[in-house]
């Protein structure tokens, strides 16, 4: 499933990245691949964007951009 | 003496710039130049025999070109010469940064570790073991803090030591399928004897990294016959080995394992401490938050344009009584007529006008160091990237959008952060949007002349978000129009929040407002000459001899004081600017302004500043003799309707900044078509709001 489906403050770990190029680079340099425990923390009011933890990091992205990131339950 | 090129390198927010203050402050001379984090900086110091000359890069995560910064900050690395990289890591988040640390040892260039933050990170409950780790990757890494200033002598101390002694081998696997791949390509480099100026270790990660520039430098020598079937063959095992293909994420998945490494034997939390870390997500519970999130930061900006006028307005009246007391002192002891009128009323009256508006503009660049400095900006960026994203513009744009309420010249330099050259374009073309801290003085005086005190603070702040909406307007319209294009993706950092230190907060306002000041010295002092010369020239003896005739017969002293300002009104309508002003005044005719507000808006497109002190000159040559109304507001208030002046402030919100950001403009723009395009547009903007503006208010009034 991907991170935006996963429940709010639950620990999901990284299944695969659906996106190549920019995005995927963009995407690992934050730390988020393959492995990586993620879990999502925040929207905004729309759901347009959304706050998710890598590691110690906050990180905001897209609703687009979150729903490339497909994860597993712990 | 010996100089030592350091490459200052971390990936962003871990106090960089703090650190870079903190070395070069104790140091003496700074090389400090005005401009923005994306453009390299550089200072100069003396350490001991020692001239050390340290290029600040922006902060990067990897060592990627996906933005301009990172690119900046890789080809700097990767081509240009240096001595020593100097990374700087955050010792509170370890593992992520190590990832940065790891590409940099790949270099295989001497290097040295700062773990800075250390405080921070001992509150926490994190010991490092900076010793062992010093150890296990070769080199040396000292413990520093930035903020208490500890460690900088020992950090000098170490770069100094890695300086003068021959590099060590660097300590960093990857895991065995890849080292054995890059081994392959390296032994073929040394048995072809392949002549570089960088290490194979590096051109061998390069390869298989598919990094484009090592890429295109191999690929035009001769050995690229042979060398391509032992890269391709090195990358396919490792593909088959992991059984994924995107080297990207295997070199970042095998780096991270080895940080890992590291961290599991460097690094031990004593207690678990998570204070720091729940405080950042309890204030976020708030700023953040679903609903109030957005009303929240729309309060805050409200204050802050409430106490821009509110504080800021007390120091005023000191500074005008100032410079009417500079003006009276000086002009008595100037006997030449001429000469005194070109320093009192020309140069005092012209600079008084600027620098009465230092308090506002220090207040507004304080807020907006805030806004930068605690970690808010980003959560902004967060909360509006939605909204923002319905008018074409890419959350990211906030960044120098806010910039470009302090100044557009950095905001247009900030707006490299946008990688996608279209979203770049369309935020370079709305910054002007954003009023600067330059039209501040325009709008305080304006609405000192047309608003009660009671209500100043709120028609300030409707100016500046008036001009916000207008500019995702015109974004709007210029993405469904000239900038057509796929949306970059909007992935950013929420970092910690932090208290902004003092003294870099102090340290950024003192440079803005000395640069303001500068200005106000230099340029906006020749500016006020010319347009005093501009305005007094050419001398018309015809029309002095008939006005003093009148004003010798006159009766009443009342009468006399009427003629005589008739007759500064008729010298000033016949003076070089005066025909400027009539010779443009009809396209202004529909707006209701006279000519003087002409001209002043013209040389407003030299600098916003130039709008108040040719509007002082123009206004106290014309009235003089009137000691009621002696002060600019009153005399705007006295000779200009409140619908012009709401078509006159209006024009000042929407048409080009200044000279200065125009030149900047082009040049981040990448061609001088953009610059006529920004003028084209932004003045039929200006001139079609300013026209229903003026319409609307004649209506009320």
């Amino acid at each position: 499933m991907s991170i935006i489906d996963a429940d709010i403050n639950q620990e999901y770990i990284v299944k695969r990245l659906h996106t190549q190029g920019a995005l995927r680079q963009r995407l690992v340099s934050f730390g988020i691949l393959k492995g990586a425990k993620v879990k999502y923390l925040n929207h905004t009011a729309l759901k347009g964007t959304w706050e998710i933890r890598v590691g110690k990091m906050h990180i905001a992205l897209r609703k687009e951009e979150a729903e490339k990131i497909e994860v597993l339950p712990v | 003496m010996k100089t030592i090129r350091i490459a200052l390198v971390g990936q962003p927010n871990v106090g960089k710039s703090m650190l870079t203050n903190s070395i070069t402050n104790s140091k003496l001379h700074v090389g400090n130049f005005a401009g923005c984090t994306v453009e390299k900086k550089q200072s100069i110091f003396r350490y001991k025999e020692y001239k050390i000359n340290m290029v600040d890069l922006p902060g990067t995560y990897m060592l990627a070109d996906y933005s301009v910064e990172e690119k900046v900050t890789s080809d700097f690395l990767k081509n240009e010469s240096y001595d020593i990289i100097l990374n700087i890591v955050d010792s509170t988040n370890l593992e992520r940064n190590l990832q940065l640390t790891s590409e940099l040892l790949n270099l295989d260039k001497k290097m040295v570790i700062a773990l800075n933050m250390i405080d921070e990170a001992q509150k926490e409950g994190l010991e490092i073991d900076d010793t062992l780790m010093s150890t296990l990757l070769n080199v040396d890494v000292v413990k520093v803090s930035a903020l208490t200033k500890t460690g900088i002598e020992n950090l000098l101390e170490s770069v100094v030591h890695t300086y003068d002694n021959p590099k060590k081998e660097t300590k960093f696997f990857f895991g065995e399928v890849v080292e054995e791949g890059l081994r392959n390509i390296i032994s073929h480099l040394e048995k072809h004897e392949f002549s570089r100026d960088v290490s194979y270790r590096q051109i061998a990660t390069g390869l298989i990294k598919n990094d484009k520039h090592t890429y295109h430098q191999m690929q035009h020598n001769p050995i690229w016959m042979t060398l391509q079937q032992v890269v391709q063959d090195a990358v396919e095992t490792i593909q088959k080995f992991h059984s994924d293909d995107s080297m990207l994420d295997i070199l970042a998945e095998e780096s991270m394992a080895f940080n890992h490494g590291v961290m599991e034997e460097t690094v031990s939390n004593i207690h678990k401490d998570k204070t720091k870390e729940t405080l950042t997500s309890k204030i976020d519970q708030l700023l953040i938050h679903k609903v109030f999130g957005l009303p929240i930061f729309l309060f805050l900006m409200w204050g802050l344009f409430q106490l821009t006028f509110e504080v800021g307005s007390i120091p005023m009246d000191w500074i005008d009584t100032f410079f009417g007391w500079l003006g009276d002192t000086v002009g008595a002891t100037i006997p030449n007529e001429q000469f005194r009128s070109l320093i009192v009323d020309g140069l005092i009256a012209g600079v008084g006008a600027v620098v009465l508006f230092v308090p506002n503009i220090v207040i507004l660049f304080v807020g907006i160091a805030l806004l930068e400095g605690t970690g808010y900006m980003s959560r902004v960026a967060y909360l509006l990237d939605g909204f923002f994203h319905k008018f074409g513009l890419h959350g990211q744009s906030f960044i120098p959008l806010v910039t470009g309420f302090g100044c557009s010249i950095p905001a247009y330099m900030s707006a490299r952060i946008l990688k996608n050259d279209k979203d770049r374009l369309l935020t370079l073309f709305i910054i002007g949007f954003m009023s600067c801290g330059a039209r501040l003085p325009v709008y305080v005086l304006f609405i000192g002349a047309f608003f009660s005190t009671a209500n100043a603070g709120n028609a300030l702040f409707a100016i500046y978000m008036g001009g916000a909406f207008l500019g995702l307007l015109a974004a709007k319209f210029l993405k469904m129009t000239a900038f057509k294009g796929v949306d970059e993706p909007f992935v950013m950092e929420m970092p910690k929040y932090r208290m902004p230190s003092f003294k870099l907060v102090w340290q950024t306002v003192k440079l803005k407002t000395m640069m303001y000041l500068k200005k106000a010295g230099t340029f906006i002092a020749a500016a006020s000459m010319l347009v005093w010369f501009a305005s007094n020239y050419p001398h018309n003896e015809v029309l002095t001899q008939s006005y003093d005739v009148k004003i010798e017969k006159a009766a009443t002293q009342e009468a006399k004081n009427t003629l005589e300002n008739e007759k500064n009104e008729a010298l000033l309508s016949q003076s070089y600017l005066g025909s400027i002003g009539h010779f443009i005044a009809p396209v202004f005719e529909p707006l209701g302004m006279d000519w003087k507000m002409a001209v002043a808006l013209q040389t407003g497109l030299a600098a916003k500043e130039v709008v108040v002190s040719t509007l002082g000159v123009l206004y106290s040559l014309g009235g003089d003799v009137d000691e009621e109304s002696n002060s600019l507001i009153q005399r705007l208030h006295d000779n200009i309707s409140f619908a012009s002046a709401v078509a006159f402030i209006i024009i000042i919100m929407i048409y080009l900044p200044c000279l200065a950001a125009t030149i900047v403009f082009t040049r981040e723009a990448g061609h001088i078509k953009y610059a006529v395009y920004l003028f084209i547009f932004t003045s039929v903007i200006a001139y079609t709001m300013a026209y229903i503006g003026y319409h609307i208010a004649l209506s009320f009034t």
